[in-house]
């Protein structure tokens, strides 16, 4: 279910790392405690995000929650598709899903982040 | 936590269970798009057991009605149902509720979950001087509610009540899934649908029974979330939303349910002297031009002042658009009026629109 080379959050972000560079998204779960879809507030192209800021905002019908950025870097991409298609992060959160593509600041950062094992214990003991 | 008797069935189904007024209550099942999606096109069942059910018998029940009501009980023929409000003298909302007319002596309130205690405290507190004795059932009473166009294929082959020929806002007595039952054509969705209300000690057997007939046909279980876009988009009043003990009668925009002619009640001389001087505020529909949400509680401006606060907002799941109701300067209600509302840090557009912003076809 959970991509083995993703690093996750506490907050269920997930990042891609591709080189120098991240895919951002939520996860599975978030978007299963979320519930329907429906709007995706995304930054500016080029700003520069510390560790655990704001990145953007994603409203389901019946929610608003903050999506916070796993480390520092500067956006250099967002996902466009969302502003119609907001759904694809109930349909495929881990892949056409994703909302941010970052430069990461300091790679050193990503080891802070839970590996897919131990997010998926992470999940578990949220679940008990 | 407060449980229904439906309480396992949900989780069977899966439900995402919450709070809600004391109340463990499922908030979705498969989802409230498609849940609400369901409800308009096909068939959605609804526990709302939750919901207070209060009577009023004695020789002067329909007096007693009247006072406490804007509306005209006095038009209800045995066998009808009408929508109303408990009113205060200054015709604010104690709630709104529906009134099932049994017989002139005998009167089935049917009030919020959120509002059970309080409302039945301002019932048996009005009774001075009336012939009356009241009476609050809620605990004793389980309701479902099946909503959408197919509600009528759906439930017939499961009771004695002959459907078709029930129009809407009348009830019957009889058996559904060998229960006995009051069963009224009325709802929260804005579709056509019956409410089940029984007083059986296992009413599972109706769940289950229309859940079995109704999923074929694409019936859903329908949990709070879509119960509260469902009734958005018509434009059905949710108390502490839109309606409260701050809010007049008229200013919600219910007119149609205030009868002046019909005599004394609590709160007319207030709806008289609002009527005379105007009103200073409407309970107005809106629609987001620019992209966002609007929700309950965030700020609406006009020409960049702090007018009052969204009652209620969603994205309509089938208007496909983000709507909402906001009381704003009478002078700023006419539709196509642009306003503002403040989402985090940015002021979006809004306009007025036209109420309900949805109506299904061919209703009379």
């Amino acid at each position: 279910m959970y991509p083995k080379d993703f690093y996750y959050t506490k907050e269920h972000e997930w990042i891609k790392v591709e080189g120098d560079e991240g895919l951002v998204g939520i996860t599975d779960f978030a978007q299963h405690q979320l519930g329907d879809i429906i709007f995706v507030e995304l930054p500016q192209v080029g700003t520069e995000l510390a560790v655990h800021q704001a990145i953007g905002v994603v409203e389901s019908v019946k929610s608003v929650s903050d999506v916070y950025s796993p480390v520092a870097g500067k956006v250099v991409a967002v996902n466009e598709a969302l502003a119609q298609t907001a759904d694809l992060l109930n349909k495929d959160p881990h892949g056409q899903g994703w909302i941010v593509r970052l430069k990461i600041k300091d790679k050193k950062a990503l080891e802070s982040l839970m590996k897919v094992s131990d997010y998926e214990k992470f999940l578990e003991g949220l679940e008990a | 936590m407060l449980k229904t008797r439906f309480n396992e069935l949900h989780k069977k189904l899966g439900a995402k269970m919450v709070e809600f007024c004391g109340w463990e209550m499922p908030i979705e099942y498969k989802g409230i798009i498609d849940e609400h999606m369901a409800v308009r096109t096909k068939a959605g069942l609804f526990d709302v057991s939750h919901m207070g059910e209060v009577l009023v018998t004695g020789k002067d029940a329909l007096a007693y009605v009247q006072w406490l009501t804007p509306n005209d009980a006095a038009r209800l023929l045995p066998g009808q149902v009408q929508y109303t409000a408990l009113m205060t003298p200054e015709s604010t909302f104690v709630d709104d509720m529906l009134v099932y007319c049994i017989n002139p002596q005998e009167y089935f309130l049917v009030v919020n979950a959120a509002n059970v205690t309080k409302d039945y405290a301002w019932i048996a507190g009005h009774t001075k001087g009336f012939d009356v004795k009241t009476k609050n059932l809620s605990d004793g009473y389980s309701q479902v509610a099946l909503q959408g166009p197919l509600a009528e294929t759906i439930l017939q082959p499961l009771t004695d009540i002959g459907l078709a020929a029930m129009k809407s806002f009348w009830w019957a007595k009889g058996k559904v899934a060998g229960i006995d039952c009051l069963v009224s054509r009325t709802g929260y969705t804005g579709e056509d649908g019956f409410e089940i209300y029984t007083t059986a000690a296992n009413p599972a057997p109706i769940w289950t029974s229309i859940i079995e007939k109704g999923t074929p046909l694409g019936l859903l279980p329908i949990g709070l979330g879509a119960r509260d876009t469902l009734r958005l988009e018509s434009k059905l009043m949710l108390y502490g939303n839109d309606i409260s003990d701050k809010t007049t009668v008229l200013e919600a925009d219910l007119k149609w349910i205030v009868k002046l002619q019909k005599g004394d009640f609590l709160g007319k001389p207030v709806i008289e002297r609002q009527l005379a001087e105007g009103l200073k505020r409407k309970l107005t529909g809106f629609e987001l031009i620019d992209r966002g949400v609007p929700r309950p509680h965030y700020p609406a401006y006009v020409g960049g002042k702090k007018v009052s606060e969204v009652c209620s907002g969603t994205f309509a799941p089938f208007l496909k658009r983000p709507i909402g109701l906001v009381y704003l300067p009478i002078e700023t209600t006419a539709v196509g009026t642009e306003f503002e509302i403040g989402i985090r840090d940015k002021m979006l557009k809004a306009k007025v629109i036209p109420t309900p912003f949805y109506k299904r076809a061919g209703k009379k």
